[in-house]
């Protein structure tokens, strides 16, 4: 949707243009929502709910970051380095501690100590060694998407010297990498759990609420069996019959499939009230009455209709997913290491110890709680656009 | 078999409603929207078919255009030159009869699917009986357009651009797509303002005489059914209660229902005297199936025959008159009063 396609004057939301003390409509802006299809009228209508947006950027960013992450991660998530265990955040300055100021950022030399009776590592920066953060560095090489090799990063520090952005591990491996690569698993498991739950969710939720009967009553005491069933314990259940000797790859298969055959019920509920609802619709039985054929009926009326509400509960349930998916991994019955997931991540920080001395090892958790609660933003936006004709 | 010059005759039609109750849904009992309904109406006529809310008019409508399934009955309808049974046409006949039978709906915004443009609207009848396509689809669409008065212009726009006056109109064009024998309006002008009803009124109207249309006229508002019909057929609880040339019904009532709704047409004449009828107690509950005629309990003039005998629908008129048919075993006796032809 292009910028010009925008009418000057929208009638459409809350807010309108407040813009200028008089509106002007022209000939041009009224034809202009008067062939609006539902897709524009919804975009227009989603605009105007700033947090969404926001969130659907903020989105946008941090799967693009997931996608993209053997660059933009400095270092390789599983290079270690014995001598920065535990390393806390690095800052990023601009001012070194002469007061000189510079418009390239820089950071000092991490100096490591242990205290010679409790062996406790204490970092103190070594203002004598400044190792400047530059772009476009060659650093440790990986293979991009398994295609190319590549040692190209995004940025770094060059000549032995070290970035923690936000501190290191108990094997002093580089959170920051660690978080993006993390981000690329927990994100996308949200994604392919969602979309199998959407295929499961709208075949047996379309059949269920288009033929009624005693299909739909039988489908419908299955759902609710299945979600009666506490989550955590069947969760667990099905996450321990998965073999521990199964590659990584077929794990993360298996944890999506396991998330979505519990998600699919809450979809397929959606779809079946959709279909009851429209299935009584005078439109469409004015589509029938001109001899307009099931199939016709399905696609070209009914589908269209509950399209968008369908990709607004979708959205709303990926949070769910993703949380999943964390949850089961933090307890340690999801993904394991080497794989890098943030729930993965997360079980570093289960004891006390780490808590109270290295509270950087929480970060994994915020970034669960930015990308759930965008996702949340996002599909309230959604789902407020989604019926553009509500009266 | 039918004469020859009617389009549709319906006999003893009826739809049951089952009431379901309890975890495994047994029937147990039966609402019976419609109960032995007969009709009959002419080609080029207007049939005009009133009733109070909930009296089985929307649905004997259903019935006829087989939107719905008909518990029993039979509906005669000429398709090209020949009587059918629409009751018992299977699915590839079916889809024939949809292009001799369309329907005008009630509610213009629940009718139109607002995610299509005015073009995939109109045009739908045309694509799905695959009677038109491309450039031929675009004219065939403007033609209606125009016929329904609706400028070409509005071709790609959507429903969400009309008022509901237009809305109708392109529903209007819908139904004419086809360029069926029989259209059934379904309360089509009730859910619009005043001003606007005369002008889809006056459209059907014109509409009706231009391309020898046959109606089937369902609403409650008497004035507007006077206004566009041939005959009135008046319904109660499923039942036709009486059948006449519309004048005749309007001046002289045989039913007592009929006077009871008469009386609550608003007159013209500010210095006419309003003698308005009150019914007394509820309407009969359609799952009821006690004996006796339906109408009793509300009835002045009911005697003891009343609540035993259920009234059959017989003719009361007078040879060489027109057709007048009553279910009132006191008809001939009662003297009713109507309201006078308008003298404008």
């Amino acid at each position: 949707m292009s910028k010009q396609n925008e009418p000057s004057s929208g009638n459409l939301g809350p807010q309108g243009t407040s813009e200028g003390t008089h509106v002007v409509r022209t000939y041009n802006d009224e034809e202009r929502i008067y062939v609006a299809s539902q897709w524009q009228l919804m975009w227009w209508k989603f605009r105007k709910h700033k947090l969404a947006v926001i969130s659907g950027v903020a989105l946008v960013l941090i799967y693009l970051l997931g996608v993209f992450c053997e660059f933009v991660a400095p270092y390789d998530p599983n290079f270690h380095n014995v001598r920065l265990v535990y390393a806390p955040p690095q800052r990023i300055r601009f001012v070194d501690h002469e007061g000189n100021f510079s418009w390239h950022p820089f950071v000092y030399k991490h100096k490591q100590q242990i205290h010679p009776v409790t062996l406790r590592r204490t970092y103190t920066e070594d203002q004598t060694k400044i190792y400047p953060i530059k772009l476009f560095v060659r650093g440790h090489s990986y293979k991009m998407w398994g295609l190319w090799q590549s040692n190209l990063h995004l940025f770094g520090v060059e000549d032995g010297g070290t970035v923690f952005l936000l501190g290191s591990d108990r094997l002093g491996r580089d959170l920051f990498s660690r978080i993006l690569y993390g981000a690329r698993i927990s994100t996308s498991i949200g994604l392919f759990g969602v979309l199998l739950s959407f295929v499961l969710g709208v075949i047996i939720g379309g059949f269920s609420g288009y033929y009624g009967g005693a299909f739909d009553a039988v489908i419908q005491r299955i759902i609710e069996f299945i979600r009666s069933i506490p989550t955590i314990p069947l969760w667990m259940a099905l996450s321990a019959a998965l073999p521990p000797h199964w590659p990584p790859l077929r794990i993360y298969f298996g944890i999506t499939i396991i998330l979505s055959l519990i998600g699919w019920t809450g979809l397929a509920r959606v779809v079946r009230s959709k279909f009851l609802s429209l299935r009584e619709e005078d439109f469409v039985m004015a589509a029938r009455l001109v001899g307009a054929n099931e199939f016709r009926i399905v696609v070209r009326h009914m589908v269209p209709s509950f399209l968008s509400h369908i990709i607004a509960s979708v959205t709303l349930s990926i949070p769910g997913m993703i949380l999943g998916e964390t949850s089961l991994s933090f307890l340690g019955l999801g993904l394991r290491a080497p794989i890098i997931s943030w729930g993965v991540l997360l079980q570093e920080a289960q004891n006390i110890r780490t808590v109270a001395l290295s509270p950087w090892l929480l970060l994994p958790g915020l970034m669960v709680i930015i990308t759930v609660l965008c996702f949340n933003f996002l599909g309230d936006g959604l789902r407020d656009a989604a019926d553009p004709y509500a009266r | 078999m039918p004469r020859q010059d009617r389009l549709l005759e319906i006999g003893n039609l009826q739809k049951h409603f089952p009431i379901r109750k309890g975890l495994w849904r047994r029937e147990v009992g039966v609402v019976k929207a419609v109960d032995g309904v007969d009709l009959s109406i002419d080609k080029g006529r207007v049939l005009g078919l009133v009733g109070e809310s909930g009296c089985g008019k929307t649905t004997t409508g259903r019935c006829i255009l087989r939107a719905i399934e008909p518990t029993a009955g039979e509906i005669h309808f000429r398709m090209n030159g020949e009587f059918v049974d629409v009751a018992k046409l299977g699915l590839q006949k079916l889809r024939e009869l949809r292009r001799h039978m369309q329907m005008i709906f009630q509610d213009p915004y629940a009718s139109l699917n607002p995610r299509m443009t005015v073009k995939d609207i109109i045009g739908e009848p045309l694509v799905v009986n695959g009677l038109a396509k491309g450039r031929m689809l675009e004219d065939s669409v403007v033609e209606l357009m125009k016929k329904v008065g609706l400028r070409p212009e509005y071709l790609r726009r959507y429903p969400h651009a009309f008022s509901g006056g237009q809305r109708q109109r392109i529903g209007i064009a819908r139904a004419l797509a086809l360029n069926p024998s029989l259209i059934v309006c379904d309360e089509s002008v009730s859910a619009l303002d005043v001003s606007i009803q005369a002008q889809i009124l006056n459209l059907l109207k014109d509409l009706q005489s231009e391309f020898g249309l046959t109606y089937l006229f369902i609403a409650h508002d008497l004035s507007v059914v006077r206004h566009i019909s041939d005959n009135v057929a008046v319904m109660y609880i499923g039942k036709i209660a009486e059948v006449a040339e519309t004048d005749t019904l309007f001046e002289s009532p045989k039913h007592p229902y009929t006077e009871a709704l008469l009386s609550a047409v608003p007159l013209p004449d500010p210095r006419a005297k309003l003698e308005r009828i009150l019914l007394s107690g509820e309407t009969a509950d359609p799952t009821d199936t006690s004996k006796g005629c339906y109408f009793h309990p509300r009835c002045a003039y009911s005697r003891s025959l009343c609540a035993v005998e259920m009234p059959k629908l017989r003719s009361v008129a007078g040879p060489g008159q027109e057709e007048h048919l009553v279910a009132c075993h006191y008809a001939e006796d009662l003297s009713l009063k109507g309201i006078e032809a308008y003298t404008a």
